[in-house]
């Protein structure tokens, strides 16, 4: 490790810090000088005015979409968290290592497909005439209206996170120390009273750490409560969508998005805290 | 790996775990393989019980002028974004492996957050800013955004593989009389090779997928993806699953490369 600077070590690090610092930091810093910017006449124009803020927190379906965003988020998190354990689990306790390592490959293939598409086949799935109603026809169930309810929009976000969830939930069980797991047994703890006792709060850093990243991308995504959900109740995520695309409302947008970023940190925040609570 | 204990082996509950495992893959491929399906179904509605085989819906994309420049342009942003990536996401790896200095951590944080803000708001942020420039509506605006996303994953690739260097090696070749730009063309690039042109791969696959930023700032230069999401307003449905299983095909086609890559030289560094 040298320490002094040179031109070779600048030339190296500088690119990616000043493409960062432009095109990363500056951009998320203007949302704060343009939230206070105001339109006349459908023209944005430099301005130092807290009519935006004020305009935003006084509607009610702001904080009717804040509160829908943050209970849906919520609940995605939770129940990708809960669908994922087992998955995970069994990868790595109970595959062998051959096919942990194929697990883990096909489950990276759904970070390259278009989440679009995706989406759009869940609407084939959920449609009134779609393939779950004709199976339960089958079987003289339904047809039960199923797309553009918060369950369809709940169903987008799992499909989301549910990839990354997994992953993260894998690597923090498959470095737990298998010596503890063994004392467990040896101790004639029993299986279930292992894996709530021993198994989770030994990777309860990785476990909290996938689930706020399932927060993460269901509290920030637009494409699942729009063509799942139906727009309807709308989330702030659409909001910033339809107050950006309509108009040049941008200001507004950007208190939506300041608001977002600030209830990101939060519980960024809190849940890293309580991941690592008891630990040094 | 899995050595558990034998005594508390119950054959049932590994069962039972394994299905939920199927069930779970069976969850996750479902849309995936039923947009393959459905993209040679003839039916406008897709539903069962299937229609008869059909390549109207590819015929119909491949007639469309706009797709054709859709793709035009993704495929060019693709490329500069994967090549811009690349390079920046080698210079922070080669950074956090070789060197440390104050603000080490705010270096890697810059280097590694972007992907964790969400679209809408990197979207917005990116359109409001770009604007200002006369920047935006343009595709350099999309690889602009694109490449800041895409970093990340080129660092984290590279820097997996500048780990498994022998520390040795680069104080090796200064002593040799190398100099330092000496020693990163003949001792570090070679040895990141599959890793530089993996993460070229990956960063290029991630680039073809992302709708939401390119959805704000492209203006009229709409990339495919931003296609795609025209058509899922518009409801001209099947045409999706078509371009869907097309844009799979490339993505898996640069994912198999950079494994095979990677997996490659992992195998030849343990002979």
């Amino acid at each position: 490790m040298r320490r002094h600077v040179s031109l070779y070590g600048l030339t190296v690090s500088l690119p990616l810090l000043i493409w960062q610092l432009l095109f990363f930091v500056f951009p998320l810093v203007f949302l704060i000088a343009l939230s206070f910017w105001t339109v006349r006449n459908f023209r944005m124009q430099p301005d130092f005015d807290t009519v935006n803020w004020i305009t935003m927190y006084g509607r009610g379906i702001f904080w009717q979409a804040y509160a829908t965003t943050l209970a849906l988020a919520t609940m995605a998190a939770v129940l990708t968290s809960i669908f994922a354990f087992p998955c995970a689990y069994a990868i790595a306790f109970k595959l062998p290592e051959r096919a942990q390592r194929w697990a883990i490959m096909l489950m990276v293939i759904p970070f390259f497909t278009s989440y679009l598409v995706r989406i759009y086949s869940w609407q084939v799935f959920l449609s009134d005439a779609g393939i779950i109603n004709v199976m339960l026809g089958w079987i003289g169930l339904g047809p039960y209206g199923l797309l553009n309810t918060p369950g369809a929009t709940l169903l987008g976000y799992v499909t989301l996170a549910l990839p990354l969830v997994v992953l993260l939930q894998l690597f923090s069980l498959i470095f737990i120390d298998r010596t503890l797991v063994e004392a467990a047994h040896n101790m004639r703890c029993g299986r279930l009273r292992t894996v709530f006792e021993v198994i989770v709060p030994s990777a309860r850093v990785g476990l909290v750490i996938a689930g706020l990243f399932a927060f993460i991308l269901s509290f920030g995504d637009f494409v699942s409560p729009i063509y799942l959900g139906g727009g309807d109740p709308t989330t702030l995520s659409i909001l910033i969508t339809d107050t950006t695309k309509s108009g040049q409302q941008w200001p507004r947008a950007a208190v939506i998005a300041l608001t977002m970023i600030v209830t990101l940190m939060i519980v960024a925040f809190l849940s890293i805290r309580f991941a690592y609570r008891g630990r040094k | 790996m899995n050595q558990e204990n034998q005594a508390n082996r119950n054959p049932w509950v590994s069962g039972a775990l394994k299905l939920y495992v199927v069930l779970a893959y069976l969850f996750i491929f479902a849309p995936i393989l039923a947009s393959f399906v459905f993209s040679f179904n003839s039916d406008r509605f897709p539903t069962i019980p299937l229609g008869h085989f059909s390549t109207e819906w590819y015929r119909a994309v491949a007639a469309d002028p706009l797709v054709w420049e859709g793709l035009r342009n993704t495929l060019l942003v693709g490329v500069v974004v994967g090549v811009i990536s690349t390079a920046l996401g080698f210079g922070a790896a080669y950074t956090d492996y070789r060197y440390s200095f104050m603000g080490k951590q705010l270096y890697m944080a810059l280097a590694l957050l972007p992907p964790t803000i969400p679209v809408v708001i990197m979207g917005l942020a990116m359109l409001a800013f770009l604007s200002r420039l006369n920047l935006s509506g343009d595709a350099l605006a999309v690889i602009i955004a694109h490449v800041v996303i895409c970093a990340p994953f080129a660092m984290a690739v590279i820097r997996l593989r500048l780990s498994q260097m022998d520390p040795s090696l680069e104080p090796a070749a200064w002593n040799l009389g190398a100099s330092e730009w000496a020693t990163m063309r003949h001792v570090i690039v070679p040895f990141c090779r599959p890793a530089i042109l993996g993460a070229l791969f990956v960063t290029m696959a991630v680039s073809f997928d992302e709708f939401a930023i390119a959805w704000f700032v492209s203006g009229l230069n709409e990339t495919l993806p931003v296609k795609v999401l025209g058509f899922l307003q518009g409801q001209v449905s099947p045409r999706i699953n078509a371009i869907g299983t097309f844009v799979f095909v490339i993505s898996m086609t640069l994912l198999i490369l950079a494994q095979l890559l990677l997996g490659r030289t992992a195998a030849k560094d343990k002979e």
